[in-house]
């Protein structure tokens, strides 16, 4: 599904990435770890497309056989990336309602699809919001306006339900969750598991990955990913740290 | 793919006016330029009595007497007043009776607008006093009204038909020693509306009324006259959308509203006059004197206006707070665009005691144009306890753009709160890629983000007109990323 090949990043003619290789295929999940600083959330913003920040100096990323780096963020969006965002930002007087039924009028456009009807889109939002369990007056409020930290992510994972994306990349979607949203979140990104569809879980710490469990964990360290394993590695990783791996690279 | 701001700033508002079309109508025409005789020839054209022929003769005179305002923050090339055509009426056959008697022509116009009257009429309830250059041409729902005792008409029939309402109450408002443009529009005026609310009566639907600029070189000069008896309430909703022309086009209107005591007037405007090309070429220059007064106790009066037409906006929608505890509000969305220029804001003067008033100002610039907010908060002495709020927040899409705020406060008086909140953003990259990366296109993105900006003002209109207003917005702004 995704093919990463020798990929070089830089910010600022800062070198960030450097030559990472990647494989992602239909029903994986991968978590990527590593300290900060060395470029997970970089690797999350190329793959979603941010424009003005990153300098791809080398390599090439092909997403269901296209030349991903030619597509326009919303034209990955709608070919079923989603990134869940590690700080979501804020649009007052927006209404989730009514940004969602755009995102998804958008994407049913880019398909060749009629206009979702008022009914089913209703219907889907109910689903998601289930799934999340968020509570019905929040989809009225403002896209992540005066929202908490958990709020925000779970905001972000019921949009991935609304979505139905076939590559989630989740930035960190742990960080600043108290024990219980951690798990809603994380049963939520189970539920929307399947066969056609691959997550890239991104994340410090080990505790998300007891409730998403991965198929492969990599460690990414400045700029490469240093080591592949199961999901024994990051249990080893949360044992013992990344200063370890600084010998083996 | 890579495109920096001012590339999809630039596509997005390459989009062209829509409303570029014009009416092929024979004009029955006064010769270029202004003296007495080309007054006295308009207010022969229109029947009038002597009294209007020697207010319209008085404000000219003081009209001589006085230059053009320059303190606003707006540049533009001298108004050559002799080379503008004063009068202009579509011949009229013969006296309407229905719809379908009205030239095929104006409800064609009507139609590519998507206004047509029918369509009003059978649809949304609303009463239209369509006004095309400067003559009435069909008002409906009079009957309806006028079992309320309600009057809906042109400004000239009103000076036919109510000439003692309308000699008490013209000028009492907006005086023709108000300002150059007032004293302009009283000396040539050529219609407009006029309303009048019995005590004691709800208007039971939303009075509108449609302004159209249709022939070359021809100045339109409308006067409203609103007048809410005590106890009364009424909404009323003007809309502006006018054909693409290459020469500036002048445009100075006055709207004079007077609240008697518990009145309720609500006065709602979506501007769309032509705002030049992309290169800033041609667009209607407009210089607007809008003024409500709050004269009797606990009457309310609130302007809601969007807007996003006119190569030059001069207008500040007013209230005079004369009566104890009456209310006035001013919500406003102004979008410019290329090189637009908008100056403009609100002025609440509090007379009376226990009164208040309530300012909301969005001003959203784009491409090279410059938005000015400038509003005046006045306590008088003796408006102890009163209170006003002003909100003033500039959004920015792109660099080249500018945005101002002239706030002026001025209180006499010691028990009265006065408080002024300003911001000024811009719409972030991170908003924008947070919208694309579900899916929407920065296009609509900025739809969504403008749209929400103004929510607070937008939600002020009634129904009819937030639609439209919501889509002018997306279109007056399609593509603008800064």
């Amino acid at each position: 599904m995704l093919s990463i090949k020798n990929l070089h990043v830089a910010i600022n003619g800062r070198e960030i990435i450097k030559g990472l290789d990647l494989e992602i295929h239909a029903g994986e999940v991968h978590a990527i770890m590593g300290p900060n600083g060395t470029g997970k959330s970089t690797l999350a913003g190329v793959i979603a497309g941010r424009e003005g920040i990153y300098d791809i100096t080398e390599g090439e990323i092909t997403y269901k056989g296209k030349n991903l780096l030619d597509l326009p963020i919303e034209d990955r969006a709608r070919e079923g990336i989603f990134l869940g965002f590690q700080y979501p930002v804020e649009i007052p007087g927006v209404s989730i309602t009514n940004f969602m039924r755009t995102a998804v009028n958008e994407i049913r456009q880019y398909k060749g699809l009629p206009q979702i009807s008022a009914g089913d889109f209703l219907k889907k939002m109910e689903e998601a919001k289930k799934l999340v369990g968020i509570q019905s007056k929040l989809t009225n409020r403002s896209v992540n306006e005066g929202f908490s930290g958990g709020e925000k992510k779970k905001n972000e994972i019921f949009q991935m339900a609304m979505l139905q994306p076939e590559l989630a990349i989740l930035d960190e979607t742990d960080s600043g969750l108290d024990i219980d949203a951690l798990k809603i979140v994380a049963n939520g990104v189970t539920a929307l598991r399947s066969d056609e569809n691959a997550t890239i879980v991104i994340t410090h710490y080990q505790r998300l990955l007891d409730f998403i469990v991965p198929d492969f964990v990599h460690v990414l360290f400045e700029g490469k990913i240093v080591k592949t394993g199961g999901k024994e590695l990051a249990l080893e990783l949360e044992a013992k740290g990344y200063d370890w791996l600084k010998s083996e690279v | 793919m890579e495109k920096d701001g001012n590339t999809i700033l630039d596509e997005v508002t390459k989009s062209e006016y829509k409303y570029g079309f014009y009416t092929d109508i024979e004009m029955d025409m006064a010769p270029k330029g202004l003296n007495e005789d080309i007054i006295r020839f308009i207010s022969a054209k229109k029947n009038e009595p002597d009294w209007m022929l020697e207010f319209r003769l008085k404000a000219y005179r003081y009209w001589l007497t006085i230059k053009e305002p320059n303190w606003a923050h707006l540049h533009h090339p001298a108004i050559n007043y002799n080379e503008i055509i004063f009068y202009a009426a579509p011949k009229k056959k013969k006296q309407l009776a229905g719809l379908d008697e009205v030239d095929p022509e104006l409800l064609d116009t009507f139609k590519k607008l998507g206004i047509s009257l029918e369509e009003q009429k059978r649809l949304s309830g609303v009463a239209v006093d369509a006004v095309i250059d400067s003559v009435s041409v069909k008002t409906t729902f009079t009957d309806t009204l006028s079992k309320l005792g309600i009057i809906f008409c042109s400004f000239s029939e009103a000076v036919q038909n109510h000439p003692d309402l309308v000699k008490q109450y013209i000028g009492s408002v907006v005086p023709y020693t108000d300002n150059y443009f007032a004293a302009l529009n009283s000396a040539v005026f050529t219609d407009g509306s006029f309303c009048y609310i019995p005590k004691g009566v709800r208007c039971p639907v939303e009075l509108s009324t449609y302004f159209r600029i249709n022939a070359a070189n021809t100045g339109q000069f409308e006067r409203t006259l609103i007048v809410g008896d005590e106890g009364s309430y009424v909404s009323y909703m003007e809309g502006c959308t006018a054909p693409q022309r290459d020469e500036n086009q002048l445009h100075a209107a006055i709207v004079e509203i007077v609240a008697m005591k518990d009145a309720e007037i609500k006065y709602s405007t979506v501007q769309n006059w032509y705002p030049g090309n992309a290169k800033g070429e041609g667009g209607i220059y407009n210089f607007v004197t809008k003024r409500g007064m709050c004269r009797g106790a606990a009457s309310k009066i609130s302007w809601t206006q969007v807007e996003t037409g006119s190569a030059i906006t001069w207008k500040y929608p007013s209230c005079i707070l004369m009566g104890d505890h009456s209310v006035g509000e001013f919500y406003s969305v102004a979008v410019t665009n290329n090189y637009q220029q908008a100056d403009t804001g609100s002025k609440m003067i509090h007379l009376g005691k226990n009164t208040k008033s309530t300012i909301i100002s969005k001003g959203i610039s784009a491409g090279h144009s410059s938005n000015s907010y400038r509003g005046l908060v006045r306590m008088t002495r003796r408006a102890e306890n009163s209170r006003n709020f002003s909100q003033c927040d500039s959004l920015l899409l792109g660099d080249k753009c500018g945005a101002h705020t002239f706030p002026y406060i001025q209180t006499e008086n010691k028990s009265s709160i006065v408080e002024h909140e300003a911001t000024t953003s811009k719409i972030s990259d991170d908003q924008l890629f947070y919208c694309q990366q579900r899916g929407i296109s920065a296009e609509s993105a900025i739809g969504l983000i403008v749209n929400g900006y103004a929510k607070e003002v937008l939600k002020q209109l009634p129904m009819e007109f937030a639609v439209e207003a919501q889509k002018l917005l997306s279109i007056s702004l399609e593509g603008s990323v800064g």
